[in-house]
């Protein structure tokens, strides 16, 4: 391979979000040489944007806090569909973690007698959020961003990994491009952490970047691995709604969490009357009891109901907005004016008080917020071992928003960050130990060249159809019959939607040259997300319930026999296949813990 | 919808020249939709960066009307819709192509800075107590999200080129936050001084101007840390007592 630049590593990770960082601070403190590739500039992946915080049981705040009752509302939060030994790992871990994030140079925010302070957040029994205001990403993927420069991992910026070699079953390595030349690159490598992060741009309305395409999900896919609960994509209730230029942009839960309330047209403050069964008893029963615990009290009086977990708080907007209740732009209102004071305001949320006063021109101390559902994550990927984040391809690892299995039907506010921290290090860990001796297997070139053919291939179309357009279209075809609710005909519809954007996609078009060329890599991303629009609508239509973010006006009641039962979509020759796979049942001392409380 | 005049930057390392393109806006866009509009309907080929849409990554740096600004937080309603708004790379980075410069200095510039070295724990179990009080001065600075704003506008980058000499604005504020940090014990005095330049700085506080996070880039970063840099080279005394009873007193 004469014409390709090659490097080679003993673990190469794709991405440097929380979790590809993390992972490759873990395999470098290993002693592997380790290549962090990211599409993005370094310090620009969704990470950065997160707000509210990082969900772990320190019991700084409340000290009958630990882990057993975090993993309670876990299992509690994912409709007990997640993969409990995950849920167990990330709940006792999480408290080291952030706390190495300290002994790193992290800032959170502090309680009175310095320790690390924490928030209330959807789902969560006690306050459990790690936080810096409502900046807690971007601190937090600085400290791990410098951690890693300076343990001398290398990193390879705005560079994209289109496909994943195979060699003899396992997986060797990622060949990806430059965005600024246009020109391919191999890395070769002993074991692969994906850490690529969600797929939430396959739908019109998100909070997610042009980043989020599931490059991750289908490089995983295309390498043999399974993926499990694609159906499972969480809608996160308040996103920004007016103007049309923001449509989606992320209002942290932290907002609700600070005391913030929703009401409807009406006045009604409505979540009142939408607590399920499961959770009845452990919400505020009255607006006083509700204030209550906002500003007082948080021991006597129980959380307000604005603080259900996601999954309920966005299907009772989307009621409220059909049933005519909604505010002049489509949403509901969203207030935190007249819970909390003006300078309060600025302190804990200063940088959606910046979002809505620069974007909407709203004041968010002095009017309501208008806000509804956005695309947000993706709780469903790639199939791992609990333990080491391996795939069901061996050498291959995946971490963060890409793996599946942790956050079950729905994830809880907050448990993201933590998620990151704690199965980045124990990817970076397993990738490092399996890669200890273990020179890269060649990766052949004609394989290579067939690869790089395929990308190219856009560029021999000066006419064929903008790839832009076929995205847009791929976006309103997800966004309108595999969003929030479904039912079998939508979903049915949406499978022979993408099918038809498959063909169009075989036939796009690009102009100008290589070089940083934003056409083409719509063009190329454009695999990655019919993949992902593929496995989750597939998904979609096997799972005959409503389970958390996966919502079928058609089966509306949960099913208790599908609760442990897995979707597998996988790779069958050309296609994508379905297989129903059930996960082992809960240990009998876990299983009491959920039942009869922590 | 009312149509709007554009005049973006389009060009490589060699050469470039301004393009017009007239869009269609509608109520409450900022500069970065038109630009994705232009990418969309007429240049799908024409190149910028952005991740977050909401001021948050600090990806979409450029200069539109010649002032440095994040594209995303600019609404196209702040200016006249009778004249073009003129969208142009920033300055003090070599372009790479259209509206996305070559960066790569900062990383570099960012990785010298000698790491983050905490004190020994307070706690057997590992763990330190600070209070909110102490960590909001570094917490200020913390709040960069290296849109490199400042960097494009310092004339010592800008104007003089002396990216070989001088760390800039943006990093200044990363030191400052080690610096200011309470837990922390390493010495970047000499590193300001020699390899990061801070000498070259004569508090024009433009970089404090264009900062879209509000950070006090030169009066609560720089000046600082340049009295840190003349305490310990020009002052011995003080700056032995500061070695002695500790920095951030
Ligand atoms: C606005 C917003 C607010 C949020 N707030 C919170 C919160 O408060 N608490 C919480 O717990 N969670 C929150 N989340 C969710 C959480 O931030 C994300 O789930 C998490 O950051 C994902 O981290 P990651 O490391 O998996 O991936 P990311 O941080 O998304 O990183 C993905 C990386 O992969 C790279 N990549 C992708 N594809 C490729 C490819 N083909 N080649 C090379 N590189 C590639 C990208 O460049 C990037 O570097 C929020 C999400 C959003 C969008
Ligand atoms: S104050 Fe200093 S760093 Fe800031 S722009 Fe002026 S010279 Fe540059
Ligand atoms: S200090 Fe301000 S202007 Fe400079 S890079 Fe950081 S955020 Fe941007
Ligand atoms: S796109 Fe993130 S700051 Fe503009």
């Amino acid at each position: 391979m004469a014409d390709i630049q090659q490097h080679e590593h003993d673990v190469i990770v794709v991405g440097a979000g929380g979790a590809g960082l993390r992972a490759a601070i873990e395999a470098r403190a290993q002693g592997a040489r380790v290549g962090l590739i990211c599409k993005s500039l370094l310090g620009k992946a969704h990470t950065v944007m997160a707000e509210g915080g990082a969900a772990a049981a320190l019991g700084t705040v409340f000290s009958e806090d630990n882990w057993r009752v975090h993993f309670r509302d876990t299992m509690r939060g994912g409709k007990m569909h997640n993969n409990w030994r995950m849920a167990q790992i990330h709940a006792q871990e999480s408290p080291d973690r952030v706390r190495e994030l300290e002994a790193w140079g992290a800032l959170f925010d502090r309680t009175p007698d310095g320790r690390i302070n924490q928030r209330p957040f959807g789902g969560h029994t006690y306050s459990r959020l790690a936080h810096v205001g409502d900046r807690t990403g971007l601190e937090m993927i600085r400290v791990l961003q410098d951690k890693a420069v300076h343990s001398g991992v290398d990193v390879f910026m705005e560079c994209t990994v289109v496909r994943l070699p195979v060699v003899d079953g396992r997986a060797a390595g990622a060949l990806a491009y430059w965005k600024d030349s246009g020109r391919f690159v191999l890395f070769n490598a002993g074991a692969v952490v994906l850490a690529t992060g969600g797929i939430g741009k396959g739908w019109q309305i998100t909070s997610n970047s042009w980043e989020y395409t599931g490059d991750g999900h289908a490089l995983a896919c295309d390498a043999g691995a399974d993926l499990i609960d694609m159906e499972f994509v969480q809608f996160h209730p308040t996103g920004m709604v007016w103007p049309p230029s923001v449509n989606g942009i992320l209002v942290t839960e932290g907002v609700r969490g600070e005391g913030g309330i929703l009401t409807n047209s009406t006045g009604r403050r409505f979540m009142f009357d939408y607590v399920p069964d499961m959770f009845k008893g452990d919400f505020a029963d009255t607006e006083k009891e509700a204030q209550a615990w906002v500003t007082g009290d948080r021991k006597k009086n129980r959380r307000p109901p604005e603080l259900l977990t996601r999954d309920v708080v966005a299907r009772a907007i989307t009621r409220e907005v059909k049933e005519g209740r909604g505010s002049p732009h489509g949403g509901v209102f969203l207030d935190i004016a007249t819970k909390r004071d003006a300078e309060y305001i600025k302190k804990k949320l200063p940088s959606m008080y910046h979002q809505f006063k620069e974007l909407a021109g709203v004041d968010i101390t002095r009017e309501p917020m208008e806000v509804g559902p956005t695309t947000h994550y993706a709780m469903g990927g790639v199939k791992v071992d609990a333990e080491t984040q391996e795939a069901t391809v061996p050498g291959l690892y995946a971490a963060g928003e890409v793996a599946g299995g942790m956050h079950g039907a729905n994830r809880l506010g907050g448990n993201s960050l933590s998620d990151l921290l704690v199965f980045g290090r124990r990817a970076g860990a397993a990738a490092a130990t399996a890669a200890r001796n273990r020179k890269p297997a060649p990766v052949s070139d004609a394989w290579v060249q067939q690869v790089v053919n395929e990308a190219l291939a856009p560029f021999s179309r000066p006419n064929g159809e903008n790839p832009y357009q076929v995205q847009a279209d791929l976006q309103k075809a997800m966004q309108a019959d595999a969003g929030i609710v479904r039912d079998k005909a939508g979903l049915e519809a949406a499978l022979a939607a993408v099918e038809k954007l498959k063909r169009r996609a075989a036939g796009v078009g690009v102009i100008g040259s290589r070089e940083y060329n934003p056409g083409w890599s719509t063009a190329l991303d454009l695999r990655s997300l019919l993949t992902v629009s593929e496995a989750v609508t597939r998904a979609a239509l096997a799972r005959t319930e409503s389970r958390g973010g996966h919502t079928r006006i058609d089966r509306p009641d949960s099913d208790p026999a599908q609760e442990r039962v897995q979707y597998v979509v996988h790779k069958d020759g050309d296609r994508l296949a379905v297989r129903a796979e059930r996960q082992p049942d809960l240990p009998a001392d876990l299983a009491k813990l959920i039942k009869d409380g922590a | 919808m009312t149509a709007r005049m554009f005049q973006v930057y389009r060009g490589t390392r060699q050469q470039g020249a301004l393009q017009e393109f007239r869009v269609e806006c509608d109520e409450g866009m900022v500069v970065l939709d038109a630009v994705h509009r232009i990418q969309a309907q007429q240049a799908p080929d024409l190149a910028c960066r952005w991740n977050c849409k909401a001021g948050k990554c600090g990806s979409c740096s450029a200069e539109i009307n010649g002032r440095p600004r994040l594209m995303c937080m600019t609404r196209l309603s702040d200016y006249p819709d009778d004249r073009p708004v003129t969208i142009t790379p920033m300055r003090a980075f070599p372009v790479i192509k259209d509206l996305v410069t070559d960066v790569s200095w900062n990383y570099e510039v960012n990785r010298r800075i000698p790491a983050f070295q905490p004190r020994k724990p307070d706690f057997p179990d590992g763990t330190w107590r600070m209070y909110q009080h102490e960590v909001e001065r570094p917490q200020e600075f913390r709040k960069c999200i290296e849109c490199f704003l400042c960097q494009d506008v310092c004339h010592v980058l800008r104007t003089h080129h002396k990216h070989a000499e001088f760390m800039g604005p943006a990093f200044l504020t990363r030191a400052a936050v080690y610096e200011t940090h309470p837990l922390d014990t390493a010495d970047r005095s000499q590193h300001l001084k020699d390899e990061g330049g801070i000498g070259y700085c004569n508090i024009t506080k433009c970089c404090t101007e264009v900062c879209p996070e509000g950070i006090r880039i030169t009066d609560n970063a720089i000046i600082p840390l340049k009295e840190r840099v003349v305490d310990r080279f020009y002052d011995p005394l003080r700056g032995l007592l500061r070695l002695i009873f500790g920095k951030s007193r």
